[in-house]
C-alpha cells in the first residue's frame, strides 16, 4: 500500500512561499489566481496490508513526526 | 559550572558557545547526538546553533527525536537549565519543551546581521542582569526564525512572563526582520529555566568583533 500525506500551513497562519508564488504568477499575467498555498508531500510504500491500521499508523506519523500540528495540517490518502 | 554542548550532525557553533562559556569560566564539554544519557553533574545544557541535520523536514525536525533529546528533557525536567541558541531554539519548539513555533521568514530571504533586541523580562536567570528594556546589540542568521504561536499561546507568554526579548532598533522602538508573532526573538518555559533565542550571544563576545553584549546574556547563566 501506499500513502500519500499532504501538509500544508493551517489557515490563519501566513503563507509567505505562497504569497511570493502568488505574486510570481501575476508578473507572468496569469490572473485568475485567487490564492495560492505551497505544502509539502510525503509518500510511503507500507507492507501493512490493511487499510484501518495503516492509516492509524501514518496518522501517529504525522502527529509524531511529519507535521508540526502547531502550524501545519497534514491530509492521508491510502491507495493500494 | 559545567555546561554541556549538543552536537547534531550539521551543528556548526557548538565550538563557539564552547568559547564563549569557557570565556565565562566555565567547564564545557561537547554531548553527541546519539547518547541517550548526560552526566549528572552538568549544570547546563546548550543546544547549539546550525543546520542539524540540513535542516530537512523543518528546521529542528529530526534532531528533536535524536537520543540525547530524551536526555535533554529529564535534565531540564530535574530543574537544570537548558538555553538553545538559534537551531537550539527551534528543536526546543519542535520536542514542545517550549511553546510555539519557528516558520521561514517572512519575506523568505535568509538575514545574517546584527540586530538590536530589547529585553521584554529580567525575572529569569538568563536576563537577570539586565533591566527591562535595556537595549543590546546581537547577530542574528536565520531562514526560519519567523517566531509563530497562536492567540491564547502568545496571552499565556505575556502573563506567565515568558517573553524574554523582542527585536527593535537602536532606540528600543519594535522593528521585526522577520515576521515574528509581537516581533519576539526569545521565550522561556513556565519554570523558567528553559531558554530558547533565535539571536546569538556565543557570537557577541568581543568588542573586536562588533559586540561583547552576548556576556553579560550568557552570565546570567553561571
Amino acid at each position: 500500500m501506499t500513502a500519500i500525506i499532504n501538509i500544508s500551513l493551517k489557515n490563519g497562519v501566513l503563507d509567505s512561499q505562497g504569497k511570493a508564488v502568488h505574486h510570481a504568477l501575476d508578473s507572468l499575467h496569469f490572473e485568475n489566481v485567487e490564492d495560492v498555498r505551497v505544502g509539502r508531500q510525503i509518500v510511503m510504500k507500507l507492507s501493512q496490508t490493511d487499510e484501518a491500521k495503516a492509516l492509524e499508523e501514518v496518522t501517529q506519523m504525522c502527529e509524531d513526526l511529519l507535521a508540526n500540528t502547531v502550524i501545519e495540517d497534514y491530509e492521508i490518502e491510502l491507495v493500494k | 559550572m559545567k555546561v554541556g554542548i549538543v552536537q547534531f550532525p550539521g551543528t556548526n557553533c557548538e565550538y563557539d558557545t564552547q568559547y564563549a562559556f569557557e570565556k565565562l569560566g566555565a567547564q564545557t564539554s561537547i554531548l553527541w547526538h546519539e547518547d541517550a544519557a548526560v552526566a549528572e553533574d552538568l549544570d547546563l545544557i546548550v543546544i547549539a546553533g546550525g543546520f542539524s541535520y540540513g535542516d530537512y523536514l523543518r528546521s529542528g525536525a529530526i534532531a528533536s527525536k535524536s537520543p540525547i533529546m530524551k536526555a535533554v528533557k529529564a535534565h531540564a525536567e530535574a530543574g537544570k537549565k537548558v538555553l538553545g541558541i538559534c537551531n537550539g531554539f527551534q528543536v526546543l519548539t519542535e520536542t514542545h519543551m517550549l511553546p510555539g513555533a519557528l516558520k521561514r521568514n517572512e519575506h523568505l530571504h535568509f538575514i545574517s546581521k546584527h540586530h538590536n533586541l530589547k529585553v521584554a523580562s529580567n525575572a529569569n536567570n538568563f536576563l537577570e542582569k539586565f533591566d527591562n528594556s535595556d537595549v543590546v546589540n546581537i547577530p542574528i542568521a536565520h531562514h526560519d526564525g519567523n517566531f509563530f504561536i497562536d492567540a491564547d499561546g502568545l496571552q499565556e507568554l505575556y502573563d506567565n512572563d515568558q517573553v524574554l526579548l523582542h527585536y527593535c532598533d537602536a532606540q528600543g522602538n519594535i522593528s521585526n526582520p522577520n515576521g515574528s508573532v509581537d516581533s519576539i526573538a526569545g521565550i522561556c518555559n513556565k519554570e523558567k529555566n528553559v531558554f530558547g533565542l533565535m539571536p546569538h550571544p556565543e557570537r557577541a563576545m568581543e568588542e573586536v568583533l562588533g559586540s561583547a553584549d552576548g556576556i553579560k546574556m550568557l552570565e546570567g547563566l553561571m
